[in-house]
Order: structure tokens, then C-alpha cells, then sequence
């Protein structure tokens, strides 16, 4: 590595659970983008941000997991999620894990503030306005909640989207409503879930939308997994596979 | 009331399948959300009137012992009587004594959700007497003997022609020719028939959405006027509110009553807002001759100090469950009991036990809408989770997530371990090689496969791919 490449910003890529198991493309998608904003990337060693046990009730649980998280990512300029609800754990959350023990919360706390999820950290914290992306067709975008209600993510993907060649953004109704898929919640309570992903696949189709978007994949899989079961035609795929043009792989839940 | 929360989820799975249901929750939507936008939006500075209404029940719960006795005071100097009532059997205690004492045998009821917790219909009736709920949503449901379903909107799970059908059931005077296809009309039937019951009722009763320090005051807010003619006409009025309803002064509830209607129905003030201060005095062309007021604890004072005092900032708005995706798709009665929506998973465990109640709060996906639209900002999601992480200290978990959850914790704690273990994984399942690049079944993830397809993976981890990029494979 030489002199030049470290005057950039390192960014340590936190590939989330999700991605790294069942769509590796999403986490090139992200390298690419990142590295396209002027940063150097890595991926430490890594499993998962702990949010499973910490939405369980085990506090504990996703104490340990958010130490061995702060320790692998402290030496980052910047930590960077292609997820909203991975980032707003390891954001909003991770102090809170440390409360009762003020060296980790100060840790918890530096590390926080460095933390970003992937279209919000390429707009909002390295200015970019537009890729050099196509994509041809009419895609609506679904906000999934923790990017949007934790970490303010809402103009941002579609303010990159629009500069993709080919690409119309065409709303769904309800885009900022949940699509019923809340982790362990879709397992737990399955017909719940369902009516609730039911009225999401039903407003996808009515936008007229060849494609949704958003930018967590568990949400991905859980409106592909639908449309897929109502006979829809309908793609799914995460945004950062469009912002980076890798959209040459199958889309969620189809084949080659 | 029986509670059916333990059977949360048979109850909610009942209720997706159910077709009447699901078109009367259509409702919620089109009554509440919409409307609720608008009004907020009307506003400017909505956002700082929520700030200012958070900020006035901390003040008043940091306080609340300081407020509850200068409350009671003034009630006692302007010729009212205050009972503290610790649980709800001594607060039906009480109101049957007042009952008896009067010798009453009607009583008239304006709309309360604190009467619900309590089941005080019930208890009166059991008693010999006569209760009539003069809110309509209230009186429909009673005709039903059904329980609200909604906090601010007791009927919402019912349809106008299942309320035309009641009406012709029970009203023996209604001519079978009158035409009731217009909601204004069915208003006007239930109205024509409740005038005789105000005029009889020995009692009212009613609850409060404030009650004022500063002057001994009670105040309900409503759209129907069935309020005020619940407390002015009859001898006795008695208003059942929990402790948590008190307010240091007038400008304190004004300042409430900014968000509420905005945040409940859309409006900028429910139609009737109801100051009542003690008895009728010498002079006053009407108001009752009694005025008592029920102070109910009811576990509340034990919330103060934890993580869920700031629930004891609710008002009671009903824009939590009306933004929940979950309650929008299952309804209030799934919740098995008095609270439903965001505001009852957090609240039904701490007045019924976490361990009958123990789905409600695990029951949500936190997608946060609720804690987005709450006008006094309570963080619903994060008291859910303190409840969850309750009911894991003490063991209250299902024992299959709690392996589970062990063994992934096991994993997630040894990177290279996790990262053998989950390659093996995800090459097993692309082996299978699922066709159309999905699974319409999979043994392990039925909960998934029942009603959706899971998307295969790739086929290799991405950390294992990153590796092989890095090494220049
Ligand atoms: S929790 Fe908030 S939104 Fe829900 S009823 Fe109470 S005040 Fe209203």
C-alpha cells in the first residue's frame, strides 16, 4: 500500500449477517461504491452487529457481540453498513449496551459517531450527488424503517437513483410503512407478517414498478419471497446493486 | 373481562382470516391517518408542541405525590370528595358504595377506558345495577357485549350494517320502514333512545383526560356532547381517572390538549371540552348535587423510577396503534384485553403480568412508526424490549429461541468458526439447487415458507469471496 492510498478515508465494511450468507453481490456493490467515494475499504473479520439478541431481550448477549464489533472497527476512519438496521444498532444502540461501565461507553460512543449505513455515508458524509450507473426501467423504493426513522435515510437513495441512466422512480403508496419482515418477528408470528408483506406486495405491484428497491435485504427477501409466492413478476433487488451497476447477477430470489 | 392475551396469536391469525374485520380496519387508515397528517401539518411548530407536552408530564411525574395531594385539596375546598383507590377492586368498591348510598339504579356512563380496566360495568350490574354507555361507539359495543377495541374508537372493528342490525335487534321502538343507511341516521336512532336513559340515570360516570392541580378540575374531552349530559343531569357524578391524569395548571392542559385532538382524530379540538370543578353551588342552573372523583394507582406509582414511567405519559390518543402495522392487520380484541396497539403491549404486562401478556411486546417488528406519531414521545419500542429482555432474565423465553439464540450466539462470538459454519450452510442450500433461484418449502424454515418463497443464496459467502479477492484469486 503506498503513502497516497492512506491520505483517503479507511472504511471498514460491515458486510451485515445477511449479505455476507445469501447475497455477496450486495457487499462488492458496496466496496465499489464506498471506493468510488474516494475511500479505501476492508473487511475485518466478522460475524454479526448482535442486534438478533438484542431484539430478543438478551442484553448481554448483544453486549458481547457489540465489544468484539467495537474492537475489530476502532481502527477505521469510518464503519460503514450496506443496511439500515445494522447501522442504527451499532449507532443508536451500542452506548446504551454500556451504560453501567464508562471506559466502554466512551468507546461505544467514539465508535458510534463513525458509524454510517451506505447511501447516507455516500451522501451525506462524502458529497456524492450521482453514479455512473444504468438501469433500465420503473423502480419504487421501499424505505425500510430503521434507515428512516433512526438514521434519517429517505432523500438520499433516491436523490443517487435519480442519476442513474434509464432509471424512473415511480412511489408506491405507503413506502415508509413496514413490510412485516422485523427479524426474528416474521418467523415468530408468520400470519401476522404476512398480511402485513401482503399489503406491501400488493402497493409495489400498483405503483407499476418493474422493480423494488431498498436497502436492507432482509426486507428484500421477505417482499421478493412474497411477490414471488402471489405469481408477481416483480424484481427485488438492494439499491446499492444499482448505484454500482452490478445488476447483471439474477435479482432476489430469481435464477440465472 | 377475560383475558385471551396468552392466545395472542390464535387470536390475531382469527382475525386476519376475518373478512368483516378486516374491512371495518380499513377505517383506521382513512379515519385517522390521513387526517392526523393534515392537522400535524397544519402546524409549524408541532414538533416543539410535543416537546412542550413531554416536558409538562415529566415535570408532573417527578412530582406527582406534590401535584395528587395539591389536586386533592383543591377538590375538597370547591365541595368535592377525592378517593384514593390503590386497585381496582377498591375502586369498584367505592363507586358501588356511592351507588348504594344514593340509591341509585342507573347509571349513566360517558366514555372510559379507565372503567374498562377496571370492569366496572360488570360489577355494577352484578350488583343490580342498571349501566348505560352514552358514547356511541360504546353503546353499540355494549349492545354487542363486547369490549372497546380501540382506545378512542371502541367500535372501529365493526361494520355500519352490522351497527344497523344491532339497532333493529334491540330498539323495539324503531319502525322496521325507517331508513338507517346513512351514519347520521344510526347517530340519531342510538341519540333518540339514550335521551330517556340520561334523564333517568341516578349516577354519572365519567373519566377524565386531565385533571387540574391548580384548581381541583376534571376535564373530558369529546365529540358527541354524551359527556356532559352523563355529569350535568343526574344527582351524582363521579369521575374514575388514574393518577397519572393530573396536570399542574389550566395552561398545562392547554397545552396537551394541542396534541391530543391533532394527534388522535385529526382535529384541532374534539368538538366538547368539559371543565367540571366540584357541585353544583348555589346559584349554578345545573350540575350535580355530588361530585366525587376516584383516584386509581392501579400499579402505576410502581411504574415511577423504571424504564416505563415515560408510559405514564400517555394521554391516551389512540395514533400508536393507529400507525401500527401489526394492530392495522389484527385489530384491538387479538390483544386480549383493555389496551391494545403499542400503547397495551407496553402497558397490559405491567398491569396484568408479563407473563400472560408476554407476546405483546414481542409482537411488533419496532419499525417505530408508533414511537414517530406519539405526541408525548414515548419510546414504545425500547420499553417492548425492556419487556423482552424481562421475560429473558427470567427464563420466561421460549425455551427453542433461547437455544437457538445460544447456539448462534456461540457462533457469533468465534469469527472463524461463524465463518466455517455459515459457508457449510450456504453451500448446502445452494446444492439444493432450488428452482427459479427460491424455496417454496424448506424444512427448518417453515415459518418463513409458509406464506413466502425464501430467495436462495448465492452460493458463497462474501467474506470468503473477499478473501480469494484479496489473495488475487
Ligand atoms: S402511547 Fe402515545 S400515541 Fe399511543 S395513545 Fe399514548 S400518547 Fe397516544
Amino acid at each position: 500500500m503506498g503513502d497516497s492510498s492512506h491520505s483517503r478515508p479507511r472504511v471498514g465494511l460491515l458486510v451485515t449477517c445477511l449479505v455476507d450468507a445469501m447475497r455477496p453481490t450486495v457487499g462488492f456493490a458496496a466496496v465499489d461504491l464506498i471506493e468510488k467515494a474516494g475511500c479505501e475499504v476492508d473487511v475485518p473479520a466478522q460475524t454479526c452487529c448482535g442486534q438478533p439478541a438484542y431484539n430478543s431481550g438478551d442484553r448481554d448477549g448483544a453486549r458481547l457481540l457489540a465489544e468484539a464489533v467495537i474492537a475489530a472497527f476502532e481502527p477505521y476512519d469510518y464503519v460503514v453498513a450496506p443496511s439500515g438496521s445494522c447501522a442504527a444498532m451499532m449507532k443508536q444502540h451500542y452506548p446504551g449496551l454500556f451504560a453501567d461501565d464508562p471506559h466502554w461507553h466512551a468507546r461505544a460512543e467514539r465508535f458510534s459517531a463513525k458509524v454510517f449505513e451506505l447511501v447516507s455515508f455516500l451522501v451525506d458524509v462524502r458529497g456524492m450527488t450521482g453514479v455512473e450507473a444504468s438501469y433500465s426501467g420503473k423502480v419504487t423504493y421501499h424505505d425500510s424503517c430503521s434507515g428512516l426513522r433512526e438514521l434519517g435515510v429517505r432523500e438520499q437513495p433516491r436523490k443517487l437513483l435519480g442519476s442513474v441512466a434509464g432509471l424512473e422512480i415511480t412511489e408506491m403508496k405507503d413506502a415508509d410503512v413496514c413490510c412485516g419482515f422485523g427479524g426474528a418477528f416474521c418467523v415468530k408470528y408468520p400470519d401476522i407478517s404476512n398480511a402485513i408483506v401482503g399489503k406491501k406486495a400488493d402497493n409495489i405491484i400498483a405503483s407499476g414498478a418493474q422493480t423494488v428497491l431498498a436497502g436492507d435485504l432482509g426486507c428484500l427477501m421477505n417482499m421478493a419471497g412474497k411477490l414471488a409466492r402471489d405469481g408477481s413478476k416483480v424484481k427485488a433487488r438492494h439499491v446499492a446493486e444499482v448505484l454500482a451497476g452490478m445488476t447483471d447477477r439474477p435479482a432476489i430470489g430469481e435464477s440465472e | 373481562m377475560d383475558i385471551t392475551s396468552p392466545s395472542f396469536k390464535e387470536n390475531a391469525t382469527r382475525a386476519i382470516g376475518d373478512k368483516s374485520l378486516q374491512k371495518a380496519l380499513g377505517n383506521v387508515e382513512r379515519g385517522f391517518i390521513y387526517k392526523r397528517a393534515k392537522a400535524v401539518a397544519a402546524v409549524p411548530a408541532f414538533e416543539t408542541l410535543r416537546d412542550a407536552a413531554r416536558d409538562i408530564k415529566n415535570h408532573t411525574l417527578a412530582h406527582l405525590d406534590l401535584y395528587l395531594e395539591a389536586y386533592a385539596d383543591k377538590v375538597a375546598a370547591t365541595g368535592g370528595h377525592v378517593h384514593f383507590a390503590e386497585t381496582a377492586a377498591d375502586a369498584r368498591d367505592i363507586v358501588l358504595d356511592i351507588c348504594r348510598r344514593v340509591e341509585a339504579k342507573t347509571v349513566t356512563k360517558g366514555k372510559s377506558m379507565i372503567t374498562e380496566e377496571i370492569a366496572l360495568n360488570d360489577h355494577l350490574e352484578k350488583n343490580g345495577i342498571t349501566t348505560v354507555e352514552t358514547d356511541l361507539g360504546e353503546y353499540i359495543i355494549q349492545l354487542r357485549g363486547e369490549h372497546p377495541s380501540h382506545i378512542i374508537a371502541p367500535a372501529v372493528h365493526l361494520n355500519k350494517e352490522q351497527i344497523e342490525a344491532d339497532f333493529r335487534r334491540v330498539h323495539d321502538k324503531l319502525p322496521p320502514e325507517r331508513n338507517l343507511d346513512e351514519p347520521v341516521a344510526l347517530l340519531g336512532e342510538a341519540r333518540a333512545v339514550l335521551r330517556e336513559r340520561f334523564l333517568a340515570a341516578d349516577v354519572g360516570i365519567t373519566g377524565a383526560n386531565f385533571l387540574v392541580a391548580e384548581t381541583g378540575t376534571s376535564i373530558i374531552v369529546t365529540n358527541e356532547g354524551n359527556g356532559d349530559l352523563t355529569q350535568i343531569l343526574p344527582r351524582v357524578h363521579i369521575v374514575v381517572a388514574s393518577i397519572e391524569k393530573v396536570v399542574p395548571t389550566l395552561e398545562d392542559a392547554s397545552a396537551i390538549l394541542r396534541v391530543l385532538a391533532r394527534s388522535a382524530t385529526g382535529q384541532e379540538m374534539s368538538v366538547y371540552t368539559t371543565l367540571s370543578t366540584g357541585a353544583k353551588r348555589s346559584g349554578d342552573p345545573d350540575g350535580p348535587d355530588e361530585y366525587h372523583v376516584v383516584l386509581l394507582d392501579n400499579g402505576r406509582s410502581a411504574m415511577l423510577g423504571t424504564p416505563f414511567e415515560d408510559m405514564l405519559r400517555c394521554i391516551r390518543c389512540g395514533a400508536c396503534m393507529n400507525h401500527c402495522p401489526v394492530y392495522q392487520v389484527v385489530g384491538g380484541h387479538a390483544y386480549g384485553w383493555v389496551y391494545p396497539g403499542p400503547m397495551g403491549s407496553v402497558l397490559t404486562p405491567t398491569l396484568i403480568g408479563v407473563d400472560k401478556a408476554g407476546h405483546l411486546p414481542n409482537a411488533s417488528t419496532f419499525c417505530g412508526r408508533c414511537e414517530s406519531v406519539c405526541p408525548m414521545r414515548i419510546p414504545l419500542p425500547k420499553m417492548m424490549r425492556h419487556w423482552r429482555e424481562n421475560a429473558f432474565a427470567r427464563h420466561l423465553t421460549p425455551p427453542s429461541e433461547r437455544s437457538g439464540l445460544g447456539v448462534w450466539k456461540f457462533l457469533a462470538r468465534r469469527p472463524a468458526l461463524y465463518a466455517l459454519a455459515t459457508g457449510i450452510a450456504v453451500r448446502a442450500m445452494a446444492l439444493l439447487k432450488p428452482k427459479g433461484g427460491r424455496f417454496r418449502t424448506l424444512p427448518f424454515a417453515s415459518g418463513w415458507t409458509r406464506h413466502r418463497d425464501l430467495p436462495a443464496p448465492e452460493g458463497r459467502t462474501f467474506q470468503a469471496m473477499w478473501k480469494d479477492r484479496k489473495a488475487g484469486k
